[in-house]
């Protein structure tokens, strides 16, 4: 399925071999023509690749056994960095808040996506309507004047406590300044977003021939049976796309956090994000050498999960082809 | 790999049959009682959208004592108020903004439609090697070349320039939008680009007269993703632009909350509804258009 199947099997595009030699030569010519053509067509993305990803990327590397404050040219201190980091008991917090985020808000938010999409059946009155509303806050969501919205919202005088108030319940809570709460109203605005998955989910479901159901149905089967039997295994390379996306994403937050909190990660370090605690080491403290060995712990982090997906990936993600 | 031009006729062709279960009596219930439960979600969902765009036209005073959405005395001072209350207009940012959305979008379907119509298009040598590498680096987290890059452009004097935020786009560095591409272009028939060289055409005119007007969906998605996520960016104008003056809106409106230490809602909020209405008109006339390059990014 899509990038993932990609890679194990790229398509030649053209059918069948040239036979004669002449055949032959003009394929040659041909591929001579097209490998020039090419390598033109691509030299943006490879200088791209080059001096913006992996010439970078070996730079930081390189920075990640320096100490580095951009004032001073880097000092080779080799592993002292990721030594410091097995005791830096805030980037152990903030990996706990950032694995908490994504270990609740991401399958949450998949789980909406997927209900809403069901419910949403094709031929729906008001499918168009209905969907375009819960698009629209994931097109929203990662903005700054919605983080502030959410700031608001959430705050003592804020929207949910004159909501609680108004039918009864009196709240001074500050959710926002409220190290308990804080890092779950974040997850709420995370969840909040499901319009994207869900629009891919639609456009997965219906790729599910109607008459599986129909059969099925024809023989008896409740509509859970058909759920679980018919509808999630043909699902399933979808649900393991949106899986793998959101994983990524979610890994990366930042903005939310940083705005709901201020720039701090507080209340006392609750919304205290990977990427957060990293911008902070980097360009707050100029500790950009730390800032890189950081970056390359999330790198590994996002690589295992990533990997530990594809290969769970053949326990439950079913190829009907 | 199902792509748009095959995925889109079938399935909206494919017209549903809904196995029935049940009475027609509790067929209609079903259906009164799921557009009620879509009803109450769509209430969720808009609602503080909604509360945001009532708030802009209230007093600050009132904002925190209102949870409806009825308006009793309508004041529009926040604009008028917000507009003015940093250090430059609010109108600069916006203009700001508007060059690196229009370099960023110009970047992207330049650069990206050419790797695209390579990798779909030509057969060359370490071609399978090159997608690959294309594909993994959708999955680079950006914080791994963030410090080294940031480096590089302060050593260029590009720090507090737009040329951070606008170059990597020209040199397709969203791989994302090439992988898009490339999805849409295998759906062209190949007839077409074999018709024009057998015509006598090189790859260049193929791309130009041929390819480039018949993916415009997969450009029209490009351009409106970029649009969207260049508009709200917050992390990379935050590190590149510390000058006031080069502010993008996003990082205007943070510094909202530095000046007015929250004071001031009111006029944040109408600065909020400012930003959002770009966002918002291009999702009313790209939705068409998302919706459907989501579906092929995510079809089999």
């Amino acid at each position: 399925m899509s990038a993932i199947s990609e890679l194990s099997s790229i398509r030649t595009g053209r059918s069948g071999r040239p036979r004669t030699p002449e055949e032959k030569a003009a394929r040659r010519r041909e591929n001579g023509r097209d490998n020039k053509a090419a390598y033109l067509f691509l030299a943006p993305w490879f200088i791209g690749l080059v001096v913006i990803t992996i010439g970078p990327m070996l730079a930081s590397l390189y920075l990640s056994f320096t100490k580095y404050s951009l004032l001073q040219p880097p000092e080779w201190i080799g592993v002292q960095n990721y030594l410091d980091m097995l005791g830096d008991a805030r980037l152990h917090h903030s990996l706990k808040v950032t694995f908490t985020y994504v270990v609740v808000g991401v399958p949450l938010q998949l789980a909406f996506a997927l209900a809403v999409a069901m419910v949403l059946d094709r031929g729906m009155r008001g499918l168009p309507l209905y969907r375009s509303i819960f698009y629209l806050p994931s097109m929203l969501g990662g903005s700054v004047a919605i983080a502030l919205l959410w700031r608001q919202i959430f705050g003592t005088q804020g929207l949910v406590n004159q909501l609680l108030g108004a039918v009864g319940v009196e709240s001074t809570t500050g959710w926002v300044s409220d190290p308990e709460y804080a890092l779950w109203t974040i997850i709420v605005l995370h969840v909040w977003t499901f319009g994207s998955p869900m629009v891919i989910f639609l456009a997965g479901l219906r790729q599910i021939p109607a008459m599986y159901h129909e059969a099925a149905a024809v023989d008896g089967a409740t509509r859970w049976t058909r759920f679980t039997r018919i509808t999630l295994p043909l699902l399933s390379p979808i649900i393991f796309f949106n899986l793998v996306l959101q994983l990524i994403n979610a890994f990366q937050s930042f903005t939310q956090a940083f705005v709901v909190s201020g720039g701090t990660g507080g209340p006392a370090d609750s919304t205290m994000f990977y990427s957060l605690y990293l911008y902070q080491k980097g360009f707050g403290q100029f500790e950009m050498g730390y800032a890189a060995a950081m970056a390359w712990l999330l790198v590994l982090i996002v690589g295992v999960l990533t990997a530990v997906n594809f290969l769970l990936s053949k326990y439950w993600v079913f190829y009907d082809d | 790999m199902t792509d748009l031009r095959e995925s889109a006729p079938a399935t909206s062709a494919r017209t549903s049959v809904k196995p029935s279960t049940g009475s027609p009596a509790a067929a209609a219930g079903r259906s009164v009682l799921k557009h009620a439960v879509l009803i109450a979600v769509s209430i969720v969902m808009v609602y503080p959208l909604l509360w945001l765009l009532v708030s802009s036209f209230r007093p600050t005073e009132v904002i925190f004592r209102t949870p409806g959405l009825w308006i009793n005395d309508l004041v529009t001072s926040n604009y008028t108020g917000g507009w003015t209350a940093l250090a430059q207009p609010f109108g600069h940012y916006i203009v700001n903004s508007a060059i690196v959305v229009v370099g960023a979008v110009a970047g992207n379907l330049f650069a990206c439609s050419l790797a695209a119509y390579a990798f779909a298009r030509c057969r060359f040598r370490g071609r399978n090697l090159w997608f690959a590498v294309m594909l993994i680096t959708v999955m680079v987290p950006i914080h791994v070349v963030l410090v080294p890059q940031y480096i590089l452009f302060n050593n260029l004097g590009w720090v507090n320039t737009f040329v951070p935020l606008i170059l990597p786009k020209f040199l397709a560095t969203d791989s994302f939008f090439i992988f898009l591409m490339v999805q849409f272009i295998r759906g062209i028939p190949r007839e077409l680009d074999e018709a024009a060289r057998i015509d006598g055409c090189g790859h260049g005119r193929i791309f130009l007269r041929v390819m480039l007007p018949l993916m415009g969906p997969a450009l029209a998605t490009t351009a409106i993703f970029t649009f969207i996520w260049t508009w709200s960016d917050f992390f990379t104008p935050l590190i590149y632009l510390t000058d006031p003056n080069s502010y993008t809106v996003p990082v205007a409106l943070k510094s909202f909350l530095d000046a007015t230490s929250g004071s001031n809602w009111g006029a944040m909020f109408a600065m909020s509804i400012v930003t959002l209405v770009p966002l918002f008109l291009v999702f009313l006339f790209g939705q068409r258009f998302l919706v459907k390059g989501i579906a092929t990014t995510g079809g089999k």
